[in-house]
């Protein structure tokens, strides 16, 4: 029998059911487990390890000194989801990535949504993520959130909750193939096993649904690129590896230049056009004539070639508006304004530390609730109530109190576990799930994603640059 | 292709050709102190030399001791031509070059990073020199061997043969350049041991020393010794053998993109000298004026390179 140690009593186990059976996604899996021999596992485990840093699956994390490359531990437990479960997120997905599009060309528009008094207009107009050059300008296609990465948390059987909605440049995706890939390498038997549905053609995909946007000034085949702002960047292992996948030029902002009206990379051969461009690099980098000065990353001139129609940006600029932390909030309201029905999947209870009367709850609970900076990210500048010190509270409570309106509060979800390998066997730990959505002409969610795992027993943290780590994630075709 | 493509292929390949020439170096530095009754460590300037970097040497240590060169050529930082610093700066080009490279090409550069990057961690002792000059040698063979085995033969190919040969004409020409008074016929005693372990320690620094045995004679001779090394276009670190594939290289890229640069009049012009001046006449003008003007050349190749194919 296979079992659990060191349960989290109060969490929902995804792979165990509490009088230790397996839940019916997890059946299969669970027999293959029981048959295996522990030491050849965490051999295989060493294995993978060695794979990912042959390959140089690597991410930096800023602000250490001797981090330039760090693996992210992999765990190779799966992560099961059942057909059942994935077409009821997939549903909730799809309408919500719709809703964010369509509150996106209102904002830029008429900002209906305002008007209808369902948005506080100074939440949006005094919001850094708004660009006010955004404004009467509709993107190829009227697709501003080209790629979105939905993360999701599960507290119970059928309690599935948005956490964030990732407009801007979601990361991770790399590591969904990779892990699969490895996976695939190291188990094959279990893809006999279990009818996984494939998440491999990712980057074709993408391709695809990036060249679909073109601008309409585009004759022929779209010639699309990959920005990055570099080797440097904590992210620069999966733009390569996008890149290289897709079979399209990795290029930097020297690289580009504007040239008679359009966006241009210096090739061996000269100066040739680029027609979409797949940048991973913040909008207040992008163009330097626009917005950052000092930006050595980006394309002076882009933004009047975007405007002139003569490029596609994918995100379009100004995406962040969208899934801005001070905005979350209100998506029940949004998805229901442009979609008119109520949301399929819930939104995490918020309060809004900008409104007197939250702040004030806020500072009374801390020690149940999770406190989020509005424009964080990556489990920076957090504070994790129920586990942080009483003295951390406090110096995170004045914090709170000096700048309300950059801060926005939770309760502490009892996140869903899944167990990873230990050297005792199995244990559980918390899980998120990150599905990447495609979106052109149609809405494509790959039956997938990235599920991050906190390694420590208890920890809800899963941010890979607060030391978690990832899974290969299974939806099974049923 | 992006000109920064071409740049980082073209350096990647160079820094991965140095640091094997480095090693090369190295162990025939070894192999010289093994051979003499007496330690003497004017061997270790002339390895210096011929890495080129006496200079920064003298910056970072006060006295010239073997066990000191030794490091400095193999894992110190601070010389940006030591063997850890290329494979360093190689795979630092590599990574930013991903996507034109196969997988496998990309791995081997990985790997032979992380290997001698764990290996020379530490000061090395004399006893585990064997194995590090092996094991350099070895992983990059096996870049070699992937490159060759899994690459297109196309641009990226072409930019990366260029790099490897650009450097190793220019190292090839450098070792002669060191130790070219050893090869006057005027100073020659001929026959003394002293020469001998000159001559062949030459020979060991480019992995020829064998080889000179069979295309020419046992004895070595410094004229036979000149010509195997500039113009013999059969042996694979010659100067003559580098330009012929840099010429055929560039030749590719001419007719791929329709476009003749100045690179192509320059790498035409030398192949052209390489083909037709015979070792005699090249000595005659004199060897150091001659080696002097090549390496002048073979970087301003280099240069035109660059400016043509808009690496920056």
């Amino acid at each position: 029998m296979v079992k659990n140690k060191g349960t989290t009593p109060l969490a929902f186990d995804e792979m165990m059911n509490a009088d230790s059976s397996p839940r019916q996604p997890y059946s299969t899996y669970h027999d293959w487990y029981a048959s295996q021999d522990r030491n050849r596992l965490i051999a295989k485990s060493k294995e993978a390890e060695n794979i990912f840093r042959k390959t140089g699956i690597t991410f930096a994390v800023y602000g250490h000194a001797d981090s330039s490359e760090k693996l992210i531990p992999f765990d190779l437990i799966p992560r099961i989801i059942s057909g059942r479960e994935w077409r009821k997120l997939a549903q909730g997905i799809e309408q919500r990535v719709i809703a964010l599009n369509a509150f996106l060309d209102d904002i830029y528009h008429k900002q209906e949504i305002i008007r209808a008094g369902r948005i506080p207009r100074e939440l949006i107009e005094k919001n850094e993520a708004f660009l006010p050059q955004m404004i009467g300008f509709r993107p190829p296609g009227g697709v501003y959130t080209h790629i979105v990465g939905t993360d999701i948390v599960r507290t119970g059987e059928d309690q599935f909750y948005v956490l964030e909605d990732n407009a801007r440049t979601p990361s991770g995706v790399s590591y969904m193939l990779e892990n699969r890939e490895t996976m695939m390498q190291m188990f094959p038997e279990l893809f006999h096993q279990n009818r996984v549905r494939p998440v491999e053609n990712y980057p074709y995909l993408l391709r695809q649904s990036l060249s679909s946007l073109a601008p309409p000034g585009c004759s022929g085949k779209p010639r699309v690129a990959v920005l990055t702002p570099g080797i440097y960047n904590s992210a620069y292992y999966e733009h390569a590896f996008l890149a290289d996948q897709m079979g399209v030029e990795l290029v930097e902002g020297s690289d580009l230049r504007v040239i008679d009206g359009k966006v241009k990379m210096r090739t061996t051969r000269g100066y040739e056009a680029i027609d979409v461009l797949y940048r991973r690099v913040d909008d207040d980098f992008l163009d330097p004539l626009t917005f950052r000065p000092d930006s050595a990353l980006g394309i002076p001139g882009i933004m009047d070639v975007y405007r002139a129609g003569n490029i596609t940006i994918a995100n379009a600029p100004g995406t962040g508006i969208s899934d801005d932390k001070a905005i979350y909030s209100y998506m029940p309201e949004i998805v229901e304004f442009y979609t008119g029905r109520k949301p399929l999947l819930e939104n995490v209870p918020t309060w809004r530390c900008s409104e007197p009367q939250s702040l004030k709850y806020v500072l009374e609970h801390l020690e149940e609730l999770v406190v989020k900076e509005v424009h964080g990210s990556g489990g920076y500048g957090m504070l994790v109530g129920p586990t942080a010190t009483r003295k951390e509270r406090a110096v995170f409570a004045e914090k709170l109190k000096s700048r309300p309106t950059n801060y926005i509060a939770q309760p502490t979800l009892s996140l869903s576990t899944v167990p990873i390998l230990v050297n005792k066997g199995i244990a559980p730990r918390h899980v998120d799930l990150r599905p990447y959505v495609l979106v052109s002409d149609k809405v494509q969610i790959i039956p997938g994603g990235l599920t991050r795992v906190a390694l420590k027993a208890g920890s809800l943290v899963v941010n890979s640059s607060q030391g978690g780590g990832t899974k290969d994630t299974w939806v099974l075709e049923d | 292709m992006l000109g920064r493509t071409a740049n980082g292929l073209y350096w990647m390949f160079r820094y991965i050709e140095r640091a094997e020439n480095g090693a090369r170096l190295i162990d025939a530095g070894l192999r010289m102190s093994l051979t003499r009754s007496e330690a003497s460590e004017d061997d270790w300037d002339g390895v210096l030399q011929s890495a080129g970097v006496r200079e920064i040497y003298d910056e970072v240590h006060e006295k010239l001791t073997s066990i000191d060169a030794i490091d400095f050529l193999l894992r110190d930082r601070a010389n940006p031509s030591s063997v850890m610093s290329c494979i360093e700066a190689g795979r630092h080009n590599a990574r930013m070059v991903r996507t034109a490279l196969t997988r496998e090409t990309w791995e081997a550069t990985n790997e032979c990073y992380l290997e001698m990057k764990a290996m020379l961690s530490k000061k090395a002792r004399p006893a585990d020199m064997p194995e590090i000059i092996d094991t350099i040698k070895r992983r990059a063979g096996l870049i070699r061997g992937a490159f060759h085995g899994t690459m297109l033969r196309n641009e990226i190919f072409n930019f990366s043969r260029i790099g490897t040969f650009i450097e190793r004409a220019d190292n090839t020409a450098r070792i002669l350049d060191v130790k070219y008074y050893v090869l006057l016929p005027a100073v020659a005693a001929v026959g003394s041991s002293m020469d001998n372990v000159q001559w062949e320690s030459i020979l060991r620094s480019v992995s020829a020393h064998r080889a000179y045995g069979w295309v020419y004679d046992v004895e070595l001779r410094p004229a036979n010794i000149a010509d195997f090394l500039i113009s013999n276009g059969r042996m694979p670190r010659s100067l003559a053998y580098c330009y012929e594939k840099i010429a055929s290289n560039l030749g590719y890229l001419e007719r791929e993109y329709g476009e003749r640069h100045a690179a192509h009049e320059t790498a035409d012009r030398t192949l052209a000298s390489l083909r037709s001046q015979s070792i005699k006449e090249i000595m005659d003008q004199g060897l150091h004026e001659y080696l002097e003007e090549f390496i002048s050349h073979n970087n301003r190749l280099g240069q035109e390179i660059s400016d043509g194919y808009r690496f920056n």
